[in-house]
């Protein structure tokens, strides 16, 4: 890859990006930077785009226009070599952990490295066991995805994206439907790593506020298809912002559902029989 | 609806079908190359071979026994009219090498293993395990589909074998020893009739619809998600059973095809 050297720094910039699902455009006019070597939340409320800027990323999908440049290189302008190349640096942790199912979390985990570099099976699986361990996970080695918990699954997912070390860590909601101490725990993993790899960028799609304030040294935030906020933790709290100052007090604004109407007589009858029977 | 719409409407359902046909020959085609650049292939293959050969022969064994017995009791009470029964073993060997074996045999793995093999892909791609693939620079066809398509080329073709054999003794059971045929008669109509064109012509048969039911399963499986009818469980219910009926159409359409050729 020319673009790209070993030293180069992996920061991940947006210019005048619109993504979206054939002709429906979910985000547009999306230009910012995630710093190299920094933990960046990209935050919003459900279903604002969140994690379809996480797919174009990861190359999964094409961006409408605009373009994306991770370290230096535009993602789409590269030969498909490149391109391969270049996403062989990145692990991505799916929002489900997206394990497969006919393999053991060792296996699962060990993929990548079984896949490419010709090793034997028994230092591959020592490699397994070392990145499982990382992820307090080494217990279940030998169990398959089915047998683990959600959390459980997120954990194994996050040990099969950093196996390869890679030089960017993408989360698609790393800690959504976790109970709050998983839930912290899960961020206490990912500061541990990035502590120990510091030139690890981090990129985690979340609206988990918790989790916000524990991991993030960056900030995007999403809203109605535009870039709302883009800039670090400090900022977002300082901001006056209306939105941001709804979003990060957790107040539900004035959009409320609206329950004066009642029930029409008949259902509401029908109803009341029903629950006579 | 007015006649220009009805033909705007039946045009862009044309082209969508032409597109689909151009996806499927594609897919089907880089399904095939792929057997040939993936490294890990063979294990992956006997795997599947167990898959769709092995855990499908019980069905084959009991689908073949009743067919060539059922073959047996009507090519009986047919040729009987006509003063022929010793043609029976002619009857029941050359319909089921030529036609039945092949074809129940697709139609029924189609069933079994076509049907399972759009259901896994199809959860895998809607639970991001083939996105997850291939941001591991692992190659989702050559990963999936290929071994499927080399396995199922190789277990078609013998288990259509084992059926014609099955179908064979069932045709046996029922001509010879509930309705008194000459044993001797029975086999020796059977080696004088078959030939080895025959038996050619079903492997090569069979080999086509392994090509066709694979292809048209892995695909439906492959592209769940791209389905406009439905997202979800829904879509990978949807797309299995699309998958079996496409099949089960192209199998008979092959067939006619395929035996058009070979007469």
């Amino acid at each position: 890859m020319e673009t790209c050297s070993e030293d180069a720094a992996w920061d991940i910039a947006f210019s005048s990006l619109r993504v979206g699902y054939g002709e429906h455009v979910v985000l547009d006019e999306i230009t910012a930077r995630l710093p190299s070597g920094k933990i960046s939340v990209i935050l919003g409320g459900s279903g604002c785009g969140k994690s379809t800027l996480l797919r174009h990323i990861i190359g999964l999908s094409r961006p409408m226009r605009g373009t994306i440049q991770i370290a230096g290189a535009d993602l789409f302008g590269l030969s498909s070599r490149d391109f391969r190349r270049l996403r062989r640096q990145m692990g991505v942790l799916f929002q489900d952990g997206a394990l497969l199912g006919a393999m053991t979390v060792a296996e699962n985990v060990a993929l990548p490295l079984s896949e490419h570099l010709g090793l034997s099976r028994e230092l591959v699986r020592r490699e397994a066991l070392r990145v499982l361990k990382m992820v307090e996970l080494e217990a279940f080695a030998d169990f398959y995805p089915h047998q683990l918990s959600g959390g459980m699954r997120k954990r194994a997912g996050l040990a099969r994206a950093i196996i390869t070390n890679p030089r960017i860590l993408l989360c698609d909601e790393p800690t959504s439907g976790l109970d709050p101490v998983t839930a912290a725990r899960m961020d206490a993993l990912l500061l541990s790593l990035h502590a120990q790899f510091p030139a690890m960028t981090i990129v985690s799609v979340s609206h988990d506020l918790m989790s916000l304030e524990r991991i993030a040294d960056y900030v995007l935030v999403l809203k109605d298809g535009l870039l709302h906020f883009a800039g670090d933790l400090a900022s977002l709290k300082a901001s006056d912002d209306p939105y941001l100052a709804m979003f990060l007090s957790r107040e539900a604004g004035t959009r409320l559902g609206d329950f004066s109407e009642s029930m029409d007589a008949r259902v509401a009858t029908a109803l009341a029989d029903w629950f006579r029977a | 609806m007015s006649p220009a719409k009805l033909l705007a409407r039946l045009g862009l359902c044309f082209t969508a079908f032409i597109q689909r046909l151009g996806a499927l020959a594609i897919f089907m085609c880089s399904a095939v190359l792929h057997i040939f650049d993936s490294t890990r292939i063979v294990g992956r293959t006997i795997r599947q071979i167990y898959v769709i050969g092995v855990q499908s022969l019980f069905v084959i064994l009991l689908i073949g026994i009743f067919c060539g017995m059922v073959l047996g009791l009507q090519g009986y009470y047919t040729l009987v009219k006509f003063g022929s029964v010793g043609l029976l073993g002619s009857a029941v060997s050359l319909t089921l090498i030529r036609e039945l074996g092949p074809v129940l045999t697709a139609i029924m793995l189609t069933g079994r293993a076509g049907s399972s093999m759009t259901a896994e892909i199809g959860v895998m791609r809607i639970t991001d395990q083939i996105d997850a693939l291939d941001v591991m620079d692992i190659n989702s066809m050559a990963y999936l589909v290929s071994p499927r398509v080399l396995a199922s080329l190789i277990s078609f073709p013998l288990l259509t074998a084992i059926f014609d054999v099955i179908g064979i003794i069932g045709g046996y059971l029922t001509g010879v020893l509930m309705l008194g045929i000459n044993e001797g008669a029975y086999f020796y109509r059977i080696e004088a009739s078959v030939t080895m064109t025959d038996v050619q012509g079903g492997f090569l048969k069979a080999l086509v619809f392994a090509l066709l039911v694979t292809s048209v399963c892995c695909f439906e499986g492959y592209f769940t998600h791209k389905r406009r009818d439905s997202v979800g469980p829904e879509a990978v219910g949807n797309a299995t059973t699309q998958a079996v009926v496409i099949s089960c159409v192209l199998i008979l359409a092959a067939d006619y095809v395929l035996t058009s050729v070979l007469l």
